[in-house]
């Protein structure tokens, strides 16, 4: 691999998250739960509403459904084009994860906050995968396009053009 | 200096950071958007906004665009994760600690403090049953020895009230670490174009945004910043930001939120609560303060040493404190915390004490006699007649507020019309 492509895991740029959040469409969400106050409920929440196709996976819940969507027991069952997969599982699991991501042909492989595994990440840059840890797609696409700058934070987006809506 | 972006230095972000051209009509100078509330596209937005779902707007006690817009600025301009912007520096100190004290927990304050501040901390605190523990600003071992179990939080002055002072900010930024509590420091005298406490350590900055940030004494403020670098999550010490919370249906904000956590907990349960909130007028003027605030400070510090360097060789002066004098034990420490200056706030001692500090300012013609400082207008004050004078005499001395004590806020105007002014004034007293 060029080095051209050797990402810094721990410091993204925002180029890098944005051509992720830019390019993606269909995003598996591996441990979303039917709970409503869990994290990856919010996130899949937030993410159908930002227009992403959300396809939830979690064993435990087969047959129920989150937002209207089918859980799948495990991302080989999943029928359909996945572009981006995005962990809620402990960070042991992320090489197995990681391997069946590249089987079903993922482009992005996305870990939660507080998820971070170096050894799955080779795998899966070795397979042409991108990957992003320890972030949170939700919070970066707020950031980067505009919605969490309201909220207070620093999204180190500096611009003089008059942003879309 | 921190690396606040990759490609920006600080004076572009001061301009430029937090207030991009406004989405909705392309108003380059940043609207005030004056409002209350804010209408939800629908049921389930409503929902997702109340269950912290979504970021937005719903009430603009919780939040506002326009105050945003100065919580992004300043968080940048620090380096830090997010800002909570408040009604004044004082409910800035509140807010800080809201998210970490509860009933009989500690919070060691150093005791160069800004008068305000040491009767809020030391006898309205108690009222929360929040414990002020008063350590001396000198001498780290004193913040060592007053840590306990029910220590929460560590709150310094970094350029510290009434001028002069410099706290030795590495040193108890080690004994914050070592037991586990976050820094919280009041940037308020340096402002960040003199001083990052994020760069040297610190947790959490807070500020006044009344003085020099704002910069003409037009609207009250405070702020509070988050570093994003303290570890909530699953931390015992800390149940706010730890443990489920019963209002949000058990979300437990370290989890949902990482490093945003303790932001979104100020903005989302402490200003809801609370409601000292700043008012989009406010934040509107301080917004624009900012972006001129590293050529003021420039000429603050350049005027501020001139003054302290003349008032230094006057007669009738006992003793001038400024950091950048050579002969201030605080000068080493200043050089290395305030590479670029120490501000225009010092204090020195009139010789006459009591009698000769009221004397003195009422014979200036260009100093105002008001108690604020980092104004563009020059500013005097005699601390132990107003600002310190519901301390007792030895809280006084502590403090550094004494009866000789003079304290002036020099101003941007020409420095040598400043100085013919002191100089006429202090001829006066004998």
């Amino acid at each position: 691999m060029p080095d051209s492509f050797i990402v810094n895991h721990d410091n993204y740029t925002d180029n890098y998250i944005r051509d992720i959040l830019r390019s993606v469409h269909s995003i598996a969400i591996v441990g979303a739960s039917i709970n409503w106050k869990r994290p990856s409920n919010f996130v899949m929440k937030y993410l159908i509403q930002k227009g992403y196709r959300v396809i939830p996976v979690n064993k435990n819940s087969v047959g129920d459904q989150i937002y209207g969507q089918n859980i799948y027991p495990d991302l080989s069952s999943v029928k359909e084009t996945v572009d981006m997969v995005d962990i809620f599982r402990p960070s042991k699991e992320a090489p197995q994860l990681v391997e069946n991501s590249i089987l079903i042909g993922v482009k992005v492989f996305w870990m939660q906050l507080e998820l971070r595994n170096d050894r799955a990440a080779k795998i899966a840059e070795d397979a042409g995968v991108k990957v992003v840890m320890n972030r949170c797609p939700k919070i970066e696409y707020a950031r980067l396009f505009g919605e969490l700058g309201w909220s207070g934070f620093n999204t180190g987006v500096i611009s003089v053009k008059k942003r879309r809506t | 200096m921190l690396k606040l972006h990759p490609n920006y230095g600080f004076n572009t972000l001061a301009v430029h950071s937090g207030s991009a051209p406004d989405p909705a009509t392309g108003a380059r100078t940043f609207p005030i958007y004056q409002t209350a509330a804010y209408v939800f596209d629908d049921a389930d937005h409503a929902a997702s906004l109340y269950n912290l779902q979504s970021p937005g707007f719903i009430y603009s006690r919780l939040s506002n665009p326009t105050v945003a817009a100065l919580e992004e600025k300043l968080a940048t301009l620090e380096g830090g994760r997010g800002g909570t912007a408040t009604s004044s520096g004082h409910a800035a100190e509140i807010i800080a600690l809201f998210p970490l004290m509860a009933p009989g927990m500690e919070v060691i304050v150093a005791d160069k403090l800004y008068g305000g501040t040491i009767n809020l901390m030391g006898k309205s605190f108690q009222k929360f049953g929040w414990k002020a523990i008063f350590v001396d600003t000198e001498d780290p071992e004193s913040f060592q020895s007053a840590i306990t179990d029910k220590t929460r939080a560590i709150f310094i002055e970094n350029l510290a009230n009434p001028g002069g002072i410099v706290t030795d900010l590495e040193e108890i930024v080690k004994i914050a670490n070592g037991a586990g509590v976050p820094l919280i420091v009041d940037n308020t005298l340096a402002t960040p174009f003199l001083s990052q406490p994020l760069e040297w350590g610190a947790d959490i900055v807070v500020h006044s945004t009344t003085k020099y940030l704002s910069g003409q004494g037009n609207a009250l403020g405070g702020i509070v910043i988050d570093s994003g670098n303290f570890p909530w999550l699953g931390n015992p010490k800390y149940p706010s930001l730890s443990s489920p919370s019963a209002e949000y249906n058990g979300l437990i904000f370290s989890e949902t939120f990482g490093d945003l956590a303790y932001t979104m907990y100020n903005h989302a349960v402490s200003l809801r609560d609370l409601g000292c909130t700043q008012s989009p007028m406010n934040a509107w003027l301080t917004l624009n303060g900012v972006e001129t605030l590293p050529l003021r400070m420039e000429r603050h510090c350049s005027n501020g040493l001139a003054m302290a360097e003349f008032l230094e060789k006057h007669q009738n002066v006992e003793w001038v404190s400024h950091a950048g004098l050579k002969s201030s034990p605080y000068f080493k420490l200043g050089k290395k915390y305030f590479p670029n200056g120490t501000g225009s706030l010092f204090s020195f001692g009139v010789k006459g004490g009591y009698e000769s500090g009221i004397k003195l300012l009422e014979s200036v013609e260009l100093f105002s006699h008001v108690a604020n400082l980092g104004d563009t207008r020059s500013l005097i004050l005699h601390p132990s007649s107003t600002t310190h004078r519901q301390l007792t005499k030895d809280q006084q001395i502590a403090s550094g507020a004494g009866p000789e004590v003079v304290r002036l806020s020099v101003g941007i105007e020409c420095v040598e019309d400043l100085i013919a002014d002191i100089d006429q004034a202090l001829n006066n007293l004998r």
